[in-house]
């Protein structure tokens, strides 16, 4: 469909001598959020790197916006968020995301919003090596938000922070999907399932829901989506 | 290739440096320092004159090989580089990127010691200081450029430290400093005829000794810079957009 942000038929990935994606096939809609699920090791990152192109993949296709993932025409257009924070550490969170903004040609006054979006103005002149955890997370966050990016790619947003911060990050999200964005957020916390709009539930690298909160829970009988959850995995065991 | 990338990555990797003071004036006095204490070590200036041309080449050779492959390895390993990756900026562009921003520092660090040696250390050369400049910085970046083409090659940045004993030594030991090249085995002849520090030391010596730029210095110096274009090139073949 040429409306979805993203489709994936047949997706093989193999990493070490181990198939970490097996036949994964699916399609991300535009303009929601889509939450990536599924317990630590069973191949999130390495699927959303092969949705931004820089995995090496053994089969199968990725599609984003209607070009070959890794196309250098989706360069500007999807932003990409990293679990482990890349950024540079010995500049402050201005002249990392100057840099960053040069690169994409994002316009300068780009740096000081994505700093007030992930909240963090008062720390804009700091060290981004001196930051807090959560602190460092949300700056290597910002940088996936600078140009407006069509496509959001994010992984484990929301680890370490505190309810207050993960709250108001949701909140982002949700804005920046309310404006037209499409996002995927990774995430092995179930709780988070319920902000989303469908959920891609994985488990040693394969598929085992592709629906809406709504319609795993129903579909499972489960009330909390940690239930769903387990009552999925134990019946594909 | 886009020469506004190029000027964004050399300016963001010197504003990196300037929170790192300490480096940074180690960056600059060091080779300086150096030559002070090679004029004392030899305390005479007649043998201080034969040998600091080639030094000053010699250190900023060094320095540049071994802060370019922690520096890349850096990038790599933080991911910055694979979020570059996936950004609209070539490889070229963030290569020369480094080049500008590292030669300039070169350029510092060179003059520095240079102007030192020549003012009152008692460095005497018969050709032009400009010369002695241009090939101090030619060699600069070819550490430069090999610095960073053998960073892919380290996992670790105890492995990128290795990497200068064993790349950087052997062209210092073969480059004509310890013992004139035509008088070596011819086995290390030929190791020292295709190690690019030979060349760039045969160019400093030439100037020490004579005024005329002649065919034999401009084959040096085109030599010195094409292997640091070529080493610059492979090392733009090592970074790539999809990794496994």
């Amino acid at each position: 469909m040429a409306n979805s942000a993203i489709l994936t038929a047949g997706l093989r990935v193999r990493r070490g001598g181990r198939e970490v994606v097996r036949d994964v096939g699916f399609e991300v809609p535009r303009g929601v959020i889509t939450g990536l699920l599924g317990p630590s090791g069973c191949g999130k990152t390495t699927l959303m790197r092969a949705i931004v192109g820089v995995q090496i993949v053994e089969g199968g296709t990725v599609t984003v916006l209607g070009h070959d993932a890794g196309s250098p025409q989706l360069r500007r257009r999807i932003g990409y968020a990293t679990q482990n924070p890349a950024i540079y550490a010995d500049l402050t969170i201005t002249e990392a995301l100057r840099y960053f903004a040069a690169v994409l040609r994002a316009p300068m006054s780009d740096v000081d919003r994505v700093i007030a979006e992930v909240g963090l103005t008062d720390h804009a002149g700091k060290l981004v090596g001196s930051l807090s955890g959560g602190q460092h997370n949300r700056a290597n966050l910002a940088v996936a938000l600078l140009g407006k990016p069509e496509l959001l790619v994010l992984d484990e947003p929301t680890v370490g922070l505190d309810p207050v911060l993960r709250d108001d990050l949701w909140a982002l999200f949700r804005r920046l999907a309310d404006a037209g964005a499409t996002l995927l957020v990774s995430s092995h916390v179930m709780d988070e399932a319920a902000r989303c709009d469908r959920i891609l539930l994985m488990r040693e690298g394969v598929l085992l829901a592709d629906e809406t909160p709504g319609e795993l829970r129903a579909r499972t009988g489960a009330t909390d989506l940690e239930q769903a959850f387990l009552r999925l995995v134990r019946a594909v065991l | 290739m886009n020469p506004a990338l190029t000027l964004a990555t050399a300016r963001r990797i010197l504003t990196q440096l300037r929170h790192d003071r300490r480096t940074v004036v180690m960056l600059i006095l060091v080779p300086s320092l150096l030559m002070v204490l090679l004029r004392f070590v030899f305390n005479n200036e007649l043998m201080f004159s034969r040998t600091a041309p080639a030094l000053l080449g010699v250190f900023p050779f060094l320095i540049m090989f071994l802060i370019t492959s922690i520096t890349t390895l850096r990038e790599r390993t933080t991911g910055t580089l694979e979020r570059l990756m996936t950004m609209p900026i070539g490889r070229l562009d963030l290569l020369f990127g480094y080049a500008l921003a590292f030669g300039s520092i070169a350029v510092v660090q060179v003059g520095l010691a240079a102007g030192i040696s020549l003012a009152w250390l008692g460095l005497d050369i018969v050709g032009s200081v400009g010369m002695l400049l241009l090939i101090a910085v030619l060699d600069a970046l070819l550490g430069m450029a090999l610095g960073l083409f053998v960073s892919a090659f380290a996992r670790t940045e105890f492995q990128a430290v290795q990497f200068m004993p064993l790349f950087v030594l052997p062209q210092i030991l073969l480059c004509g400093l310890f013992m004139p090249r035509g008088q070596m085995g011819w086995l290390l002849n030929w190791l020292s005829n295709v190690m690019p520090l030979s060349y760039a030391v045969e160019g400093l010596t030439r100037v020490t000794t004579s005024s005329t730029i002649d065919a034999t210095l401009l084959r040096n110096l085109l030599i010195v810079a094409v292997c640091a274009l070529l080493a610059l090139m492979l090392g733009a073949a090592t970074l790539r957009r999809r990794t496994p």
